[in-house]
């Protein structure tokens, strides 16, 4: 595989970036209680994930909860979406709604549902997919419009049933635009779901490094920060690279 | 009355009477019902230290935007004009644009300890990133054609960036303000859920310990209309721009 100038330059900035961060760290410029150098903070990790006999317990709770989240929030999305589209008059009242949903923090209304679901997975799921529900209902309905008003008239003249039109036409022709909506839902779910975490749980990433920062444990602090960022970082990544593929492939067939 | 006007109206009376039947079915424990709610908001809007605790996010929040706005449209701007910067920088970017912010609370708390700077410091570290990278979306998606008539029309470099390419990445650019600035309020209030004395974050936060219902909900019933009205202002004056 050949590595691209970009990837090279970026690489080195974010090394340069880190031992100069790490040099900060060594010479007491930060202290220590703010920050602990981060070749520390990858011992540090690597020692939570062979030793600490918490660590797989509440990683498997966070992993699981945010799959949950994320497939609840993409299935719910592209429901809504669907059913929106097909109502314009509702959509034009609904948009101002939509486009302001992301400048509220929807973390407020974490307090009621632990309130209805009680403090644990159902919660911080609902947290999860109501943070992430509306990127995807917003990506379902921007990839319907981008669908060629062809590929309709070509579905009513071999007469598809509205749902044959969904399955045949609708899906695989807004498939790398809905694409971006599944990205944005997935990193909105794990967003929501360590949030939630963070602010009430029982369990999870989000409440380890919550509870470390209350005990003045750094290392553990640390290390589970690193263990999340790398976690979204490649994530993030993966998905961002399926995506411009989707969509090269798209410009192409088209 | 014709159906621009009439549609919203059926929508907020559809959307109270949702919330109606969801405190008839979810009880009093879990939500207020609206007219409690509106009650709440009417008492706390008598109540000077509500509007002390608006003006101390406000504050907090102006002080976050300036300084997103002034850190991520020349940051978004300069490394969108180079391709190489552009590839290089981009994925970083969208990167920590992903990272789950609320969990740096308390590399931010170490840093900048309690009180204003950290709440501002966690309004940037939500608006920046949107900002610069619909900077750089917008310089990135210019037609290479306006270049080439700018040149041909012999412009200044000065009169290019001002005639040329500032009125046609506008649009774009306008889009990332508004939803930087929206972040940035949603980053100032997180701020304040852990680092603050005052604010309508901890105001939240106080009430949550408390579980006191109605304040929760009449507090975010005033940051939804709040945020709702300055996103319909902002987009459509986007709208306005994108017409021309």
């Amino acid at each position: 595989m050949r590595i691209s100038r970009a990837s090279l330059f970026r690489i080195a900035l974010v090394l340069l970036f880190v031992a100069a961060l790490e040099a900060l760290c060594r010479t007491g410029i930060i202290g220590c209680l703010t920050m602990i150098p981060p070749s520390e903070m990858v011992l540090a990790l690597i020692a939570i994930v062979l030793h600490a006999d918490w660590f797989w317990t509440d990683f498997a709770y966070t992993v699981r909860n945010l799959v949950a989240a994320a497939i609840a929030s993409i299935l719910l999305g592209y429901a809504l979406g669907l059913l929106i589209h097909a109502m314009p008059r509702m959509r034009r009242a609904l948009e101002p709604v939509l486009l302001s949903y992301y400048s509220v923090p929807t973390f407020v209304f974490y307090p009621l549902l632990v309130v209805v679901f009680g403090i644990g997975p159902l919660s911080l799921i609902a947290l999860g997919t109501i943070f992430a529900v509306v990127a995807m209902l917003m990506s379902t309905l921007t990839a319907i419009d981008r669908i060629p008003r062809g590929m309709f008239k070509v579905a009513r003249i071999t007469r598809l049933t509205p749902l044959q039109t969904l399955v045949h036409v609708k899906l695989p022709a807004a498939a790398p635009h809905l694409f971006t909506g599944v990205k944005l839902a997935v990193i909105y779910s794990v967003i929501g779901v360590i949030a939630g975490e963070f602010i009430i749980s029982t369990a999870g990433i989000g409440r380890r490094i919550a509870f470390a920062y209350n005990d003045f444990d750094n290392r553990t602090m640390y290390g589970m920060l690193l263990l999340v960022i790398s976690l979204v970082v490649v994530l993030n990544a993966a998905l961002q690279g399926l995506e411009n593929r989707l969509h090269r492939r798209w410009v192409r067939r088209t | 009355m014709n159906r621009r006007t009439l549609d919203p109206l059926l929508l907020i009376v559809a959307a109270i009477a949702l919330w109606q039947v969801l405190f008839v079915v979810a009880g009093p424990d879990a939500i207020a019902s609206p007219l409690a709610t509106l009650q709440r908001l009417i008492t706390l809007g008598q109540d000077p230290r509500f509007w002390m605790n608006a003006g101390a996010t406000l504050a907090a929040f102006g002080y976050a935007c300036v300084l997103s706005i002034a850190i991520g449209l020349p940051l978004g701007v300069a490394v969108g004009a180079h391709k190489l910067a552009r590839d290089v920088s981009e994925p970083i970017l969208s990167a920590f644009y992903s990272i789950p912010k609320i969990t740096l609370y308390p590399v931010i708390l170490l840093i900048f300890g309690l009180g204003l700077s950290a709440k501002v410091a966690f309004g940037v570290i939500h608006g920046v990133f949107p900002i610069a990278l619909f900077a750089i979306g917008a310089i990135r998606n210019l037609s290479p054609s306006l270049l080439r008539t700018a040149r041909v029309l012999h412009l200044s470099p000065r009169q290019t960036a001002t005639s040329v390419l500032a009125p046609a990445a506008l649009p774009e650019i306008l889009t990332g303000l508004r939803i930087g600035v929206s972040a940035a309020l949603l980053g100032t209030i997180i701020g304040e859920l852990f680092a603050s004395s005052q604010g309508l974050g901890f105001m939240l936060i106080r009430a949550m310990e408390n579980h006191q219902v109605a304040d929760i909900m009449a507090v975010t019933l005033f940051l939804f209309l709040i945020a709702g009205i300055a996103n319909a202002g902002l987009l459509a004056i986007e709208r306005r721009l994108q017409w021309k």
